[in-house]
């Protein structure tokens, strides 16, 4: 650990990934929990996974953290083999959980203190980060409150406090904002984007689209199945999400449930969904909106949210289910799906 | 590659910036390395000091538990025989059988507490309990007696309370006894008299016998109940996945947990100890010292068996259920409360492998008998070897999870 600090502290210029992952398979008896997921986060990156309940993703992280062994493959953190390194790694990466894990009958401050001690800081250097941490995550009113009877975003900003303790390079993040309210989201991931910049990667789970809009680059699991993998952006643009020949409207109308009812028994329409004050449809390119039915309706073409990505991508998935899985993924910039329309 | 755009970050604070890198750690490795393992030792240590101090169930139920059943047992419970409820038949009702009668009483076993005049009335009042003896003198008592025949008394006990019954036999056939021989002796004095002298506990008091076994199995208790929370609290509570992230050593982690556990359990030894020679005068004999040292090995064993317990049970129910199924063979088949000598083979041999056996003997030996170390080695021996193993037991079984 003395050696690392020496040796790259704080230089990300290499070009080694701070995440290597290759072609993980992790089984838990006859159940594939993770199949054959392949992806690399680089340093810096604000790296988010996706995927529905049971899709794998804590699974795959407690695999990346050396918790649960692989079935098949490789991973490497900071070119590091976790199967071999796990507890060496221990230092460089910071954790928080699904469910909030700090002890409840401890106060705030004691909470800090420990994971200070279980990280063997200094004393004076357990004081000075404690204190920046406490200012950054304004933990400050709360020290000495039982953990049990704080909010669920103080919580959170106290858990996030805990795990930047020992300055990881490397933060999961398993569905941080899961249950806060909407300021208390907000507040968090202002924090965490504070992060990057300071030297630190960021791998985080979540379920909300907004979320996973910020992130610099999204992989979708589905199933254990690493579906997607690329910035936003470029997931929008994949051809299935859109398959050729298909557009994607808008339609306001004053009944919606009314149009809805009535969109969805036209051929040619594929998908409709109301969506605020519209219905979302994905339609054959060639019908014209007297063909559905919609002529003196307001519509605009939509470019699909990552949600219609996602909802597409498993919707293929499931209908290729017969296809067996292992496709290989491209490497990381490059949009990919494993199963093109 | 996307790199995070520069433009969107919010600046940092300055501070975050400023924070030391390659400064962080001293530069001899392996001090570096000690020092970290003491720093984590005492951080779970301290830890789990505050989750004692802050969870009143676990408070409660270790000191407050054990001192109501050491009054239970220092004031309620007396094992010895006394005062049995007896109804008697005296159908001769002469003064030799007054004279019977007057001698049951006068052993203090007996107690008369009614007469009836049939023996349906006398079976009666044994069916209903409202007797455990029955006495019935029959009408040719006093002239069996006198024509130097044998008289006979007949003694219904009621077997259900087998020790009652067994103490009840044992006083008739010793009255009857004494008074055939006043018979046949006349003046003469006796051939064979016994002159029973009790060692170390003269009065037979049953406190002396019960509180310095007490004194092990609520510390025992105690000790396997506190230990065997501590994983598996941790592993309902989703800590322990956290901590699994860290860099802290399976055996940091189990011996920061203990030590605080032996505190707690040390200070329960002491207090039942005060207790017991202060409010209850039972007397030391042996060294106070030599007891607690025999009982840190006691200790080391019943926290590993918790902690064995812990890594093994999946929720905290299934923990404390698992500390009560290691605790009543403990109760039972230790010699806490039945004689060991009076048990079959088996059992004798079962007891042998439970440490609370080796333990209350050790406590009672130093106590009551005032033993040392030169009477007790093979105590201590065989003490310090069950802990050793319920120490590389629980440990084993601890490393397998971590990893």
């Amino acid at each position: 650990m003395v050696q690392r600090m020496k040796s790259d502290s704080g230089d990300n210029s290499t070009g080694m990934p701070a995440i290597d992952v290759q072609g993980v398979t992790v089984r838990f008896g006859e159940v594939v929990a993770v199949r054959q997921v392949t992806l690399a986060v680089q340093p810096r990156e604000v790296f988010g996974l996706l995927g529905p309940n049971g899709s794998g993703k804590t699974t795959l992280i407690r695999a990346i953290c050396g918790l649960v062994p692989v079935a098949s493959g490789s991973i490497r953190i900071f070119g590091r083999d976790t199967a071999h390194e796990a507890e060496r790694l221990r230092t460089q990466i910071g954790y928080m959980s699904q469910r909030f894990s700090l002890y409840e009958d401890l106060t705030a401050r004691e909470n800090l203190e420990f994971y200070a001690g279980i990280y063997g800081l200094p004393a004076a250097m357990a004081r000075t980060r404690m204190d920046e941490l406490i200012a950054l995550t304004s933990l400050g009113p709360y020290l000495q409150r039982r953990t049990g009877r704080l909010s669920g975003g103080t919580k959170q900003r106290l858990a996030l406090a805990c795990a930047l303790l020992h300055r990881p390079r490397l933060l999961f993040l398993d569905e941080p904002t899961a249950g806060i309210d909407p300021v208390a989201r907000r507040q968090l991931w202002d924090l965490l984007f504070q992060l990057p910049a300071a030297g630190i990667t960021l791998f985080v789970t979540t379920h909300y689209m907004d979320e996973a809009e910020r992130c610099t680059r999204v992989g979708y699991l589905y199933l254990g199945t690493l579906l997607a993998l690329g910035t936003p952006k470029e997931l929008k643009e994949l051809p299935g999400v859109t398959p050729p020949g298909t557009r994607r409207l808008q339609i306001m109308a004053p009944d919606l449930a009314d149009l809805l009812r009535q969109l969805r028994h036209k051929p040619g329409v594929y998908e409709a969904t109301i969506f605020g004050q519209a219905v979302n449809v994905v339609v054959d390119a060639r019908l014209s909106p007297a063909d559905l039915g919609i002529a003196g309706m307001e519509v605009i073409p939509s470019p699909p949210s990552l949600e219609d990505v996602f909802v597409a991508l498993s919707r293929q998935y499931e209908g290729n289910s017969g296809n067996p899985s292992g496709a290989p993924i491209a490497a990381s910039g490059s949009p990919t799906v494993l199963r093109p329309p | 590659m996307a790199q995070f755009p520069s433009g969107t970050v919010p600046r940092l604070p300055d501070f975050f910036d400023k924070m030391p890198r390659e400064s962080d750690l001293s530069f001899d490795p392996e001090r570096e390395r000690r020092r970290q393992t003491w720093q984590r030792l005492l951080a779970i240590a301290r830890k789990e000091w505050l989750h004692i101090l802050r969870d009143p169930m676990t408070l409660f139920f270790a000191l407050f538990i054990p001192i109501v059943e050491l009054f239970l047992l220092g004031y309620a419970i007396d094992t010895n025989v006394r005062r049995i409820r007896t109804v008697v038949l005296d159908q001769a009702r002469t003064q030799e059988s007054r004279e019977l009668l007057r001698q049951f009483v006068n052993t203090d076993d007996f107690r008369i507490v009614d007469e009836v005049f049939s023996d349906a009335q006398l079976s009666e009042a044994i069916v209903a309990g409202r007797a455990r003896v029955g006495i019935k003198i029959p009408e040719d008592f006093s002239r069996r007696l006198q024509a130097g025949q044998t008289a006979q008394v007949l003694v219904l006990v009621d077997g259900s309370e087998s020790s009652t019954a067994g103490e009840a036999v044992n006083v008739s056939n010793a009255l009857a006894l004494r008074m055939s021989l006043q018979q046949v002796l006349g003046q003469r004095p006796v051939p064979v008299e016994t002159r029973p002298r009790v060692l170390f506990n003269p009065d037979t008091r049953s406190a002396n016998f019960f509180i310095p076994g007490l004194l092990v199995v609520m510390c025992q208790m105690l000790a396997i109940m506190l230990a065997a929370n501590s994983i598996v609290r941790e592993k309902e509570n989703g800590t322990l996945e956290q901590l699994f992230m860290t860099p802290v050593r399976p055996r940091e982690l189990m011996v920061g947990k203990l030590l605080p556990y032996l505190g707690m359990t040390i200070l329960e030894f002491c207090t039942i100890a005060l207790l017991m020679h202060t409010v209850f005068v039972v007397p030391i004999h042996g060294s106070f010292w030599v007891l607690l040292s025999l009982a840190l090995p006691f200790f080391l064993t019943m926290l590993g068996m918790g902690l064995w317990i812990s890594t093994q049970a999946s929720t905290r129910d299934a923990a404390m259920q698992m500390s009560m199924g290691t605790v009543i063979p403990s109760i039972f088949l230790s010699g806490y409360v039945f004689p060991l000598d009076s048990m079959p083979r088996f059992f004798w041999w079962v007891a042998q492998v439970i440490p609370t056996t080796w333990m209350i003997d050790a406590s009672r030996g130093v106590i009551l008998r005032g033993a040392g170390y030169a009477e007790l080695s093979l105590h201590a021996l065989i003490l310090w070897s069950m802990a050793l193993g319920s120490m590389v037991l629980s440990t084993a079984r601890f490393h397998k999870q971590v990893s």
